[in-house]
């Protein structure tokens, strides 16, 4: 009886799982049926967050096996908000993959893998339960990196992903043993409970150690080196994947035992993520500047807006956590759809750019991307009237209210080095010579998906934000 | 009042945005046509808006207010100051739309596209009543005149869009998180109770700080003016003549909605700091313009020092100098809008801002010259034109706070009349030592169009500036009232007599009588 109570409250790990496996034998004997497998893995996507919506719809916030894991809405919010992305993810992807020779029918098995990973990342309330999630996730990651195996570029971000997520999870494990020897448990709560009081020197290394393994999940400076070689490395739907579910699913995880276990003890681990939110802001500011591949540019974007979002954490309040969630939102939407414009990007023998050099220029041949990309460029700047900037603006309203001014100010002066560099990316498509080396697209679901991310990051999607806003603080609202 | 009834605040903003999406899928003609009519709808709206504003009436008239974006209220709401402001954008807006008629000839629709995006915005800045839309609609300018810097600027056009992009939102930043702080301590983002919160005298000066990062830069006030010159030198005719008639009101207005009646104690603290830096720029600015070769930076610079002029009118704190402070900025508007149309005349026949490749055009373009003339006068502050009304307003205001700085900011005028007369005598008289210049045609129809109006508002503005004052008199009123405990004591020493109860009056026997049998 209790099994089956545990089993009704993970009912979208166990569809995803059970979907997973049925399209894996299925790709065992069709393999060339990479695109019905995509279609069918994406219905598997609806219906696990159906069962979600369902959840959320009661309220629930329920212990599963034994506290392995929790069904709360801050969970919840952070699976729809994974779905979503993965399901971007697995539209977006067929043709390109079709076109560079790397369409294999594993490809939408492995995000489905991942997203039970992720699931259980979000909803995970034991140092065990966590690693489990965090692996699964990880694995699917490495194998996705190198999905163009005839790529020597993504073999490499494969291989380059896999040794440095090992080490960063050796790191966490470590960190986690010490938790667990100071503390007594695995579980957050009981880790909470221990933390009330004197901290010992064990416990903060511990503590130390897991975030910092953390941090490379998350791909926060200084544990961000792996991220522009990975994203240049991989094909370009994968890096857009690795750009939106997973980030939103390990600061999920970041936020929940931060909170959940370390929580009472906000001195030992704020000074920790303010450090690693403005190094994160200017080294993903700075390292942009230089770069000419536009795929590492975005790498270095995601590194920095990692930094924003963590300046929510900072806070330690229900108020930057809602802000954090808002914020996570309005970046999928702004980095899947700079990705979508990326993978646009074809010359006219259908081979892939991914230069500056060759979008010189756009706006003259293909004003409609052009127009797209600068949207979500201005937007990932932060600039209103797009949505971008209500994402910065509550994450900074958070720090204020939370009395960090110094960090709000710092940070927000630092968004003035990243707006350079996205500035650029506009000035290179709209103010210099036409290049003339992209083709009309031909891939009618990557206008369509582009056209409708352009619009929600546009001042349009400010109609969004009360809807947001009652979501956010309600999944907060779980976690204190 | 009906028209209240109809949001007309709303319907301003919205004509341009849906004109915009218009001109971008259609022919360079129709986006033309598009957006001239799209501006010049606005501007009967703006006239309409005008007529049934009630200088007597409520403070904020026109107001609108909706719950479509939970915490940015989408609330609107006109006192006098943005009507005059307002008033000035969409009067600008088809002149500037006329102006590029023939010399912007690539991509049309999404040069008309930005143009009508930024006169939404500009009504918007002057309109909203709400601190986040407000900062929404300052920001967001920062796009359409970016690209429009960019894509249609002169040589080093790329420079120049990213310096004026970085500097102002740099400024802007600061600005943000003080609002965000603002709005926490007094639990609102609705200006007008705001304008009417007490903050903490500690806290003032640092809000104060922030505020004036952005509208410092905006304005711009010394020594961060320099992004201006680029910008101007760089953008095209229109771009200069929206830049140099609104975008630099912004600051102005910033300072007098907000840094004013929000932090009057900080305000006063940094008279001394706003002077400094003014009295600086009149002079630096000036003698810079002097030397210049190109024309449009020389109004560039010109631009720097009557903005000076503005900041020190704002910061006397009294209703004289706050009031010529408006009339400079309206008047500034008008006049370096229609010099920097004037150059375009010029620029768009020969294709040079250099002075010495112009001289003796009064021969061949009279018209043009007379033109010319008026608004150079204008600019040089003579009395019958509107430079006069406001710098005497705003001097007259500022010789009770500081002597020292009057003194200093007159000298401005005088090398004001310098360089402006220099530039006037280099390009219109002399001899005709270019055969090309010498053989330029006269301004046609269009551009008349596009400066006869200009002209009849300056001198309007000069002869009877009371229709412009009528207006702003009573929210100057309601600025000096709430500054006044922390108004500074001044220098002069002037000792104020009423007329009417004067001791000299009392020696007429008559006048006394009729005084008593009044009552």
């Amino acid at each position: 009886m209790e099994l089956n109570a545990s089993l009704s409250l993970v009912r979208p790990e166990i569809v995803l799982s059970f979907s997973a496996l049925a399209l894996l034998l299925l790709a065992a004997w069709r393999e060339q049926a990479g695109r019905l497998i995509s279609i069918l893995s994406v219905g598997a996507l609806v219906a696990a967050a159906a069962f979600v919506f369902a959840f959320m719809a009661k309220g629930t916030d329920v212990l599963a096996f034994d506290g392995l894991l929790v069904n709360d809405a801050f969970g919840n919010f952070a699976k729809i908000l994974v779905y979503i992305a993965a399901a971007i993810s697995l539209i977006i992807a067929p043709r390109f993959l079709e076109k560079t020779g790397a369409m294999r029918a594993e490809y939408p098995v492995l995000i489905l893998l991942s997203c039970i990973g992720m699931g259980v990342m979000v909803s995970a309330t034991d140092l065990i339960s966590l690693y489990i999630g965090l692996e699964l996730q990880s694995l699917s990651a490495y194998v996705l990196a190198s999905f163009a195996r005839s790529d020597g570029r993504s073999a490499e971000a494969g291989l380059k992903y896999f040794v440095l997520g090992a080490l960063a999870s050796g790191m966490l494990l470590y960190g986690a043993s010490l938790v667990y020897g100071f503390a007594g448990s695995t579980s957050f709560a009981a880790i909470g409970s221990a933390m009330n009081g004197e901290v010992g020197l064990g416990l903060i290394f511990g503590i130390v150690f897991i975030l910092s393994g953390l941090a490379f999940k998350i791909s926060a400076a200084p544990f961000h080196m792996w991220t522009p070689d990975v994203y240049e490395g991989a094909p370009t739907p994968v890096t857009a994947f690795f750009a939106s579910a997973p980030k939103v699913a390990a600061i999920a995880l970041t936020i929940r035992i931060v909170l959940e276990a370390f929580g009472s003890q906000i001195f030992v681990w704020q000074q920790i993520i303010i450090a690693v939110a403005l190094m994160s802001i200017i080294i993903g500011a700075v390292g942009a500047i230089g770069q000419q591949n536009l795929k590492r540019l975005m790498a270095y974007s995601s590194i920095n807006n990692v930094g924003f979002i963590l300046i929510g954490l900072a806070t330690g309040t229900e108020q930057g956590i809602a802000a954090m969630l808002v914020y996570l939102t309005i970046y999928v939407a702004m980095t899947l759809g700079s990705f979508v414009c990326l993978m646009q990007l074809k010359d006219k023998d259908g081979g892939y750019r991914e230069e500056f050099a060759d979008i010189s220029g756009l706006s003259k041949t293909r004003p409609a991307l052009a127009a797209a990309f600068a949207i979500f460029m201005f937007s990932l700047a932060g600039i209103p009237p797009l949505f971008g900037f209500w994402g910065k603006l509550v994450v900074f309203n958070a720090a204020v209210a939370a009395g960090l001014l110094p960090l709000a100010v710092i940070g927000i002066a630092a968004s003035a080095i990243g707006a350079f560099y996205y500035l650029k990316v506009v000035k290179v498509m709209y103010f210099d010579d036409a290049a003339d080396v992209i083709a009309q697209s031909d891939d009618k679901v990557l206008v369509w998906t582009g056209g409708l991310l352009a619009a929600a990051n546009s001042p349009l999607g400010y109609f969004a934000i009360p809807a947001l806003g009652v979501w956010t603080a309600y999944a907060a609202r779980a976690l204190f | 009042m009906n028209a209240a009834d109809i949001p007309i605040l709303s319907i301003m903003l919205a004509i341009p945005v849906v004109a915009a999406a218009f001109c971008l899928f259609v022919r360079a003609e129709k986006a033309r046509l598009i957006a001239l009519v799209a501006t010049l709808a606005n501007l009967a709206l703006g006239v309409v808006l005008w007529l049934s504003y009630d200088p007597a009436g409520a403070q904020w008239q026109f107001t609108e207010a909706a719950t479509l974006f939970g915490p940015i209220g989408w609330r609107l709401g006109i006192d006098g100051i943005s009507l005059t402001l307002i008033m000035l954008s969409v009067f600008l807006m088809p002149i500037c739309i006329g102006a590029s008629w023939t010399s912007i000839q690539k991509r049309v629709g999404e040069y008309m596209a930005a143009f009508l995006l930024m006169e939404t915005l500009m009504i918007g800045v002057f309109a909203a009543q709400d601190l986040l839309l407000f900062y929404i609609f300052f920001e967001a300018g920062l796009i359409p005149m970016y690209l429009i810097i960019g894509i249609w600027g002169g040589q080093d056009r790329i420079y120049a869009s990213y310096k004026f992009f970085l500097y102002t939102l740099l400024g802007s930043l600061v600005m943000l998180i003080a609002m965000l702080w603002m709005i926490q301590f007094a639990g609102t983002a609705d200006i007008p109770t705001l304008l009417n919160t007490d903050f903490p005298v500690e806290a003032q000066k640092w809000l104060w700080f922030a505020f004036f990062a952005s509208f410092a830069v905006k304005m711009p006030m010394w020594p961060v003016h320099t992004w201006l010159p680029d910008a101007h030198v760089q953008a095209p005719t229109a771009g200069s003549v929206i830049l140099a008639g609104v975008l630099l009101k912004m600051g102005g207005y910033g300072f007098l909605r907000f840094s004013l009646p929000m932090f009057p104690e900080a305000s006063a603290d940094f008279i001394p700091l706003v002077f400094g830096l003014s009295m600086v720029a009149v002079v630096y600015t000036s003698l810079v313009a002097l030397v210049q070769q190109d024309m449009k930076k020389l109004i560039a610079y010109s631009s720097v020092a009557h903005m000076a002029i503005v900041t020190i009118g704002l910061f006397t704190f009294n209703q004289q100098g706050i009031e010529g402070a408006i009339i400079v900025m309206l008047s500034h508007g008008l006049v370096s809008g229609a010099l920097f149309l004037c150059v375009g005349v010029i620029y768009d026949r020969l294709h040079t801002r250099e002075i010495s490749r112009y001289g003796g055009l009064s021969v061949n373009m009279p018209k043009y010259a007379l033109l010319f003339m008026l608004f150079t006068m204008a600019s040089v502050g003579l009395p019958g034109t509107s430079g006069f009304v406001g710098e005497f307003l705003s001097l007259a205001g500022a010789y009770k706070v500081s002597t020292w700085a009057t003194l200093i900011a007159t000298t401005g005028i005088i090398l004001g009349a310098g360089y402006m007369l220099y530039l006037y005598r280099r390009i219109a008289f002399g001899p005709q030592v270019n055969a090309d210049a010498a053989a330029m045609s006269d301004v046609n129809g269009r551009e008349m169009w596009l400066l006869a109006p200009i002209a009849v508002v300056v001198l309007w503005m000069g002869v009877y500036p009371e229709t412009f004052l009528a207006p702003i008199r009573r929210d100057v009123a309601t600025i000096v009232a709430r500054v006044e405990r922390a108004a500074p004591a001044g220098d002069s020493k002037i000792k104020l007599v009423d007329p009417t109860t004067a001791p000299y009056r009392v020696v007429h026997g008559p006048e006394k009588n009729m005084a008593e049998g009044s009552h």
